[in-house]
Order: C-alpha cells, then structure tokens, then sequence
C-alpha cells in the first residue's frame, strides 16, 4: 500500500448527455499530502472528488486509491474520511451531535451490526479533536454553521482515515472561521501524517495551508505549489477571468 | 373485563397492538424521510392488486401484498433512475392502480363485502389467519429496521456519506419501501385503504413534535400508535363507531393536543426526569 501514490488518477474523462464534464485529468497525491483543487464555479471539482471517492464512474481513464480502484477496495474504504458539502444532509433531523460523529463509522465492514461502544467512544474522540466534546449532547441542527462544519470534520475522522477528502469545507464561514478551521485541520494533519484532499473555491485560505494545488476548469490547467499556481498565467486561463489572489477571486 | 370475553374482540385487540407498533416504527421513517404521499399512494394503488385477487378468486389480501410490494419497488427504482421526482412517479402509479382496480372489479358481477372491509377497515372481522399473516409481516420488518437501523438512519440524513462508507444506499431504499409497502398492507387491515396512511404519518409527527433526539421520537411513536389503536378500538366498542376512523381519530386527538401552549416543554421535562438526557 505504501509503495503507491494515495490518490491517482490517469487521464479521467467524464462526458454527461454529450457535453464534456472533466477532460484529462491526471492527479498524483502523496501520503501526507495537503492537496487542494481550486477552480471557478461549474469547474467539475465536486464531480472529480466523487470520482475519486467512487461514487460516479468516469466515461474513460482510471481511478486508483491506495493502489486499487475504487470499487475493490474492501476494508480500504473504511480508512477513507468524506465531508461532503452541506446542502447534502437534512437539518430537521432530530440527531446529537453526537449521533451525527458516530454515523462517520457507519461503514459496510458495520453492515447489519448494531453501533458498538467503542464506535460511541471513537465518535466522542473526534469531537474532542475538533474541541466539541461539551457539545456532545446538543441537537446538531442547534450548532452554528461553524461548528456544524467542525462536526462534521469530525465525522470524517471517526473512522481514524488515512484519506480525508473534504469538499468545501469553508463554505457559508465568515474569514476568521475559515482560518481557524484550516488551522485545526493543518493541525490534524501534521499530528497524524494523514493525507488531505480540499475543494475549495477560495483561493486565498486554501493558498496559506496547502502542498500543493491542482486548478482545473474542465480539464487540468495549473499544479503545483501554492507559488507555482499562484503566479501561473494559466490560472487566469483557468478562471477565464483577472484573479485577485488576496480577496479569493475573479475580478472579470 | 367484558370488552375481552369475545373472540373477535382478542384477536382485534391483538391485531390493533401488532399493527399500532409496526405502523409507528415506519412512521418514523415515513416522517424523517418525507415519504408521506408514499403510504397514501401505495395504500391507494394497492386496490389494483386486490381486484386482480377478486378476479382470480384468490385472496385479495394476499395478491394486494405482491402488488403493493412490487409497486413500491418500481415506485423507488423509476424515482431513482427514471429521472423524475419522486412524488411524480407516486401521484402516476397512485391513479393508474386505483384505475386498474376499478376497471376490473366493474368486470366481475356481484357484490364483495371482503372488499368493503379492505377499503374501510374491520378490525373486528380479523381471523386467526389474518392475526397469523400480520405477525409474519411485522416480525420480518421489524428484524429488518433492528438490523439496519443505523445503515438506514445514516441513507436518510445523509445519503452522500452513506455512498462514501461504501454502504448499499439504494438496496437499502428499496428495502424501505417494501417494508412500508407491507406496513401499509396490515394497516389496511384495520383502518382500511383510506385511513391507513393516516397510522404511517400521525404517531411520528406527534412524537417529532416532543422530541430532540430521534430516540425519543421512535419510542414516542410507538407509545402513541399503539395507545390510539387501543383507545379508538374501546371506544368503538362502547359507542358503536367504525373502529378504523376511531383510531385515527383518537391519534389526531393527540397530535392536535401537542399543539396546546407549553403541553410539549412540559411532557418533554418530565420524559427528561424520567430518562435523564435522553431527549
């Protein structure tokens, strides 16, 4: 497992009633890697997570994680951390945040089992981690937008992964809840060496955090080094559009 | 007690405390997943099935169960890969079962009382095999929600996630509506074809309404199904009413009651000192 980049993918094509989705897209992420995908509106960054995380089939090319696609990894899965974006879940659900934690380990190795203890206790682990131990008990629909978020990253550590995948995570924070959200997950990372994939769409957060960056808009246009994408003429290219690095976005 | 030295009036009370649990278990399923018009129209589409029963001089609760069972799986199959909303597809299969069933029971001359009790309910007619077949039912989906509760808890709040963990997302959607096609079935036992989905929506949206925790919310609607089919069953007997629109009646007394200012902060503290922390 080692041996193999995290995340590949070879030449990923996906095409949806004729119109092309993503073209080309070839990724190498590393352990330990902080990677984000940036990308204007309508990019395909979504569409390429699900990919990766298997949940759509691409028309042509390959996915592999930890060295295998995605459809055969088995008990690999459960080493796979997801935050998906928000619209995803339905708020008047009468659930803890507790409740909401400990669904992060509900995976098909648990199939037809009932929640154990130690699912409970790993659950109340990753809210510790993200500093909402207290909260515990508190109905999750009542958590600001910001520990909602926090919640849920803890959600996605429930399963102690190898692979967090999170799509924007910062969406619908004011700026100083984005900084301490990345700097809480910067921290995370570098505790457990865990390798982190973001989508995300503001460029001047995920710029101060990760490795590297990878910008698409249909197809690959920029990766790299923050420094490397930032100064790209291809960024613009991407963005088809003037991109003002310290506000986050296309003055067009 | 009096009420209790008649047969039919044990085994209605049976019928009544099987299908009161099994109703308020799926409803809250039905509620958390808004799959109300569901009942209504599995419920409705469900004569199809039966007149095909009529027709075949087969029982038509039995063939009303093959149909209602098929029907909701085609109901959750076209919604998910036909592209189309999923109370468009009901409000179709809705019509075109109620249609099919009509148009075959004008084919066959004569009258039905059996189908008169389908359509309205008779707890009181229920035999011992029909206390049998209720069992059979209730005991099937009750061990499939014990046994996937969590799964199906996680598809309902967040399918997203379920997908990611790599959990069975649609078997365990159709695995849903097949038990709240049976569900509704045994329901139309006692309230009948009209009222059942009544049973599949009342006792989880009262329990909703007095709780913060979803654990409170299940054990709430099961407390308040099976309290409104006894309560409906009594006073049926007592004051000579359709047992079916008893029941419903006296659910709808409780959920209309939650509405009084303060009754549920009250009821839920109380639930609290009884079970600390658990709401």
């Amino acid at each position: 497992m080692s041996s193999h980049p995290v995340v590949e993918t070879k030449d990923i094509n996906l095409s949806w009633n004729g119109h092309t989705i993503l073209e080309n897209i070839n990724i190498k992420i590393s352990a330990g890697e902080m990677v984000g995908i940036i990308g204007p509106n309508g990019a395909g960054k979504t569409t390429l997570l699900r990919i990766i995380l298997g949940l759509v089939k691409p028309t042509r090319g390959e996915v592999r994680i930890f060295g295998s696609p995605p459809e055969k990894l088995g008990k690999l899965r459960d080493k796979i951390g997801y935050m998906p974006q928000r619209p995803h879940f339905k708020s008047f659900f009468p659930l803890s945040t507790l409740d909401v934690v400990a669904m992060g380990g509900f995976t098909r190795s648990f199939l037809g089992k009932p929640a154990s203890r130690p699912q409970r206790k790993k659950a109340r682990s990753s809210l510790e981690k993200v500093g909402l131990l207290s909260l515990e008990s508190k109905p999750f629909a009542e958590l600001s937008g910001g520990q909602q978020q926090r919640a849920f990253l803890a959600r996605a550590l429930c399963k102690d992964p190898l692979l967090l995948i999170l799509d924007e995570p910062n969406a619908g924070l004011d700026l100083p809840s984005q900084q301490r959200f990345f700097s809480l997950l910067k921290e995370l990372q570098e505790s457990s060496g865990i390798t982190v994939v973001i989508v995300s769409h503001d460029l001047a957060v995920i710029s101060g955090f990760a490795s590297q960056l990878i910008c698409i808009n249909r197809t690959m246009h920029v990766h790299g080094s923050p420094l490397e994408v930032l100064n790209s003429p291809n960024l613009e290219e991407a963005y088809r559009c003037e991109v003002d690095v310290f506000y986050g976005r296309g003055r067009c | 007690m009096e009420i209790f030295q008649y047969g039919f009036m044990q085994r209605a009370f049976w019928a009544v405390i099987m299908v009161g649990v099994l109703c308020s278990t799926l409803s809250f399923f039905t509620v958390l997943n808004r799959l109300s018009f569901m009942g209504a129209g599995i419920a409705h589409a469900m004569l199809g099935g039966m007149a095909i029963g009529l027709l075949m001089e087969a029982n038509p609760l039995y063939t009303g169960t093959v149909f209602a069972v098929l029907l909701s799986l085609l109901i959750g199959y076209t919604s998910r890969y036909g592209k189309m909303q999923e109370d468009t597809v009901i409000g179709i299969f809705f019509a075109t079962g109620m249609a099919l069933g009509i148009t075959l029971i004008s084919l066959k001359e004569g009258y039905y009382p059996e189908l008169f009790s389908l359509l309205f309910g008779n707890v009181l007619a229920v035999s011992a095999r029909d206390l049998l077949f209720l069992a059979v039912v209730m005991t099937a989906v009750l061990l499939f929600i014990f046994f996937f509760f969590k799964e199906l808890l996680t598809v309902s709040f967040d399918e997203e996630l379920a997908r990611a963990n790599g959990l069975p997302s649609t078997a365990l959607y159709l695995g849903l509506l097949a038990s709240l096609a049976l569900t509704v079935v045994v329901s139309v036992i006692v309230v009948g074809v009209v009222l059942s989905s009544a049973l599949l929506v009342i006792p989880a949206a009262t329990g909703y309404r007095f709780s913060r925790n979803y654990r409170t919310m299940l054990l709430l609607s099961v407390v308040i199904g099976v309290l409104s089919g006894l309560a409906g069953l009594t006073f049926s007997y007592h004051y000579d009413v359709p047992s079916g629109a008893a029941i419903v009646l006296f659910a709808a007394l409780i959920f209309f009651g939650s509405f009084i200012p303060f009754l549920p902060g009250k009821i839920a503290g109380a639930w609290r000192k009884i079970f600390r922390g658990s709401t």
